[in-house]
């Protein structure tokens, strides 16, 4: 068995209308644990519910081995950041990092030294005479940050921390929190609906929808065995399909949906759904001879520039979606109603 | 060009309300010989009058605060059945006239009311009395200190005070620390509406008790009695106190926002 720094087992949580049911997570002691998945799947739920901030209808959740399920916030020492970064407004930067320490009885000298380890740590040392409203919203994600970790809590909690910042701050808070996490390697849950920010942030993933958990694994488990259409769908392999895995002779299958065979490689047989990641689809002009297995051809429907990454729809049909890097995009020169060529190994269709 | 004309109109009938409530004030002002005002606030009749409508509205509107804020605070967070019915009756004493509400509270703090019963055991009296004069302020001022307390409260974002608790406050130090200085503002503005509102209450205080006298009460008496050139000089004392009182109190809650 691992080192269980948190556990929640069978946990069930009823707020208004919404519910969480057969919540089993955990995470070890210094693991960054990614919650994964759409808005009003219920992941605040949970963090407020593991932060003791919600009642918990039936389960249990565990601090090192301790029942902490009644026990109140104050008392759980659980280190919990929102989006909105919920700092107090009525006090400055200093004021808002202290809170915690002066409540804990600390001593004056004590308050300090600490209030300015952490602060040089995250690199908000000149912030701390500063009022709250004069500052950005990377500064203030910092602050709620030092807040929540000067008291060297037991599990640091983190809403979508990077949801409410411009994409250039978001970046940089990223890597203030790996760092942080590989210095004081706190554990941690991270609620986000941003799978690359699960990618380069969490050594494992759980993945939510509708108040449930329906994957758990590591990053890469998640990435390349999605477990359901949903799952696969979110964490961005764009291409899945229904259909039926027929097995052939000589140990290969074929996978069968919509009038299209793919070959994959799999020990399933009969109803499935198959998952191709857009990056595996190789477009070109002339068919390939290559060692992938699955070529096709096919007209551009759509195309979606996303700044790095170009995706390219292209029906066969079905519809494949393939990315694409913007200087292939130009090279191949590939326009609206083209015709060309996809292929992709057959290792590269996961079958579930 | 129509947008000006607008604000120009718009101006002409904001000037017609506010000179209307102006001109009154300031003509009972002037009117008064300095003379007449001065031999008026030598008269400890007046002077203990005014004094006593102070302290009275001062002691209801502390009352309100140690049952109001609470009441404020719940009606602020939680959603609960009847709540609607309580917002009702919060707003309810806005509407009663007041002298109805004299007549009401009579019924339970008279001296055969229930409550009148049992605090005449004690030894507190309501009828002709400080404390009648109490009850009747509290009653009629109190939804402003009640409504500009929940609203601050309703303003203070609640899960400010759930990470006050995860960083290790109690519920109460929760309140205290972050609820309650974030509502601050609209609860100081409340206490000074409810006691200047206090002040002026003449209706439900006449009914509990004539005597003591208050200054709206003696104001009345002294029209009643002797004409309006005896009345004139105590309502300017009357107005310009209160009128004190109350800038006063708004400069200092003006001063707390920087």
């Amino acid at each position: 068995m691992r080192d269980e720094r948190l556990s929640v087992r069978g946990l069930e949580v009823e707020a208004g209308q919404f519910r969480l049911s057969g919540i089993d997570i955990s995470a070890a002691a210094g693991e960054y644990l990614v919650l994964l998945g759409p808005t009003g799947a219920g992941k605040t739920i949970l963090l407020e519910t593991i932060a003791g901030l919600r009642r918990v209808r039936r389960g249990e959740i565990k601090l090192n081995g301790e029942d902490v399920t009644h026990l109140p916030p104050e008392r759980r020492n659980i280190g919990f950041v929102y989006q909105d970064y919920a700092l107090f407004p009525h006090l400055p930067v200093s004021d808002n990092i202290a809170f915690g320490l002066r409540l804990h009885r600390e001593g004056r000298t004590e308050i300090e030294r600490k209030v300015r380890w952490i602060s040089s740590l995250i690199g908000i040392s000149d912030l701390l005479p500063r009022r709250i409203d004069g500052l950005s919203g990377g500064e203030r994600q910092r602050v709620a940050l030092a807040r929540a970790l000067v008291l060297s809590p037991r599990a640091l909690l983190l809403d979508e921390p990077l949801g409410a910042l411009d994409p250039q701050y978001r970046e940089e808070l990223q890597q203030v929190l790996s760092r942080l996490h590989r210095e004081l390697s706190p554990t941690t849950v991270h609620v986000t609906h941003d799978f690359e920010e699960a990618i380069s942030l969490g050594d494992r993933v759980a993945v939510m929808e509708g108040g449930r958990i329906v994957q758990e694994g590591s990053v890469d488990e998640i990435f390349r065995r999605p477990a359901s259409p949903f799952v696969a769908r979110f964490v961005g392999a764009r291409n899945v399909f229904p259909g039926e895995v027929i097995p052939e002779e000589g140990g290969g299958s074929e996978f069968v949906t919509n009038g299209v065979r793919l070959a994959v490689v799999t020990d399933i047989t009969g109803p499935a759904h198959a998952a191709v990641r857009p990056e595996d689809i190789l477009i070109s002009h002339a068919p390939l001879s290559s060692s992938a297995r699955n070529s096709m051809h096919g007209r551009i429907t759509e195309i979606i520039d996303r700044g790095m990454v170009v995706y390219v729809r292209v029906t066969v049909p079905p519809d494949f979606v393939c990315a694409i890097t913007r200087q292939s995009l130009a090279q191949m020169d590939l326009r609206l109603g083209m015709e060309v060529y996809i292929s992709f190994k057959a290792s590269a269709v996961h079958v579930f | 060009m129509r947008s000006s004309l607008m604000k120009a109109g718009f101006i002409l009938l904001g000037a017609v309300l506010l000179i209307f409530i102006l001109w009154p004030l300031v003509q009972t002002i002037f009117s008064s010989s300095p003379k007449g005002l001065w031999t008026t606030i030598l008269d400890p009749k007046v002077r203990g009058a005014i004094g006593l409508t102070f302290y009275a509205s001062a002691i209801a509107t502390v009352i309100a605060i140690l049952t109001g804020i609470p009441l404020a605070y719940l009606l602020a967070r939680h959603e609960f059945p009847g709540k609607g019915l309580i917002e009702g009756l919060i707003d309810l004493p806005i509407v009663v006239p007041h002298t109805a509400v004299g007549i009401a509270l009579l019924m339970v703090f008279g001296r055969e009311g229930l409550l009148g019963k049992a605090f005449g055991a004690i030894g507190v009296r309501f009828v002709s009395s400080v404390p009648g004069i109490v009850i009747a302020m509290l009653f009629v001022s109190m939804p402003f200190l009640v409504n500009a307390a929940r609203d601050g409260f309703a303003a203070v974002d609640p899960r400010l005070e759930g990470v006050a608790r995860t960083l290790g406050a109690g519920p109460w130090t929760a309140f205290r620390k972050v609820a309650l200085p974030l509502a601050w503002r609209n609860i100081l503005s409340g206490t000074i509406l409810m006691w200047a509102r206090g002040l002026s209450e003449f209706g439900a205080v006449v009914i509990l008790a004539y005597h003591p006298m208050i200054a709206p009460v003696l104001l009345y008496e002294r029209f009643e009695s002797y004409g309006l050139d005896y009345a004139r000089p105590v309502a300017v004392w009357v107005i310009l106190s209160s009128l004190a009182v109350f800038v006063g109190l708004r400069m200092l809650a003006g001063r707390r926002k920087k």
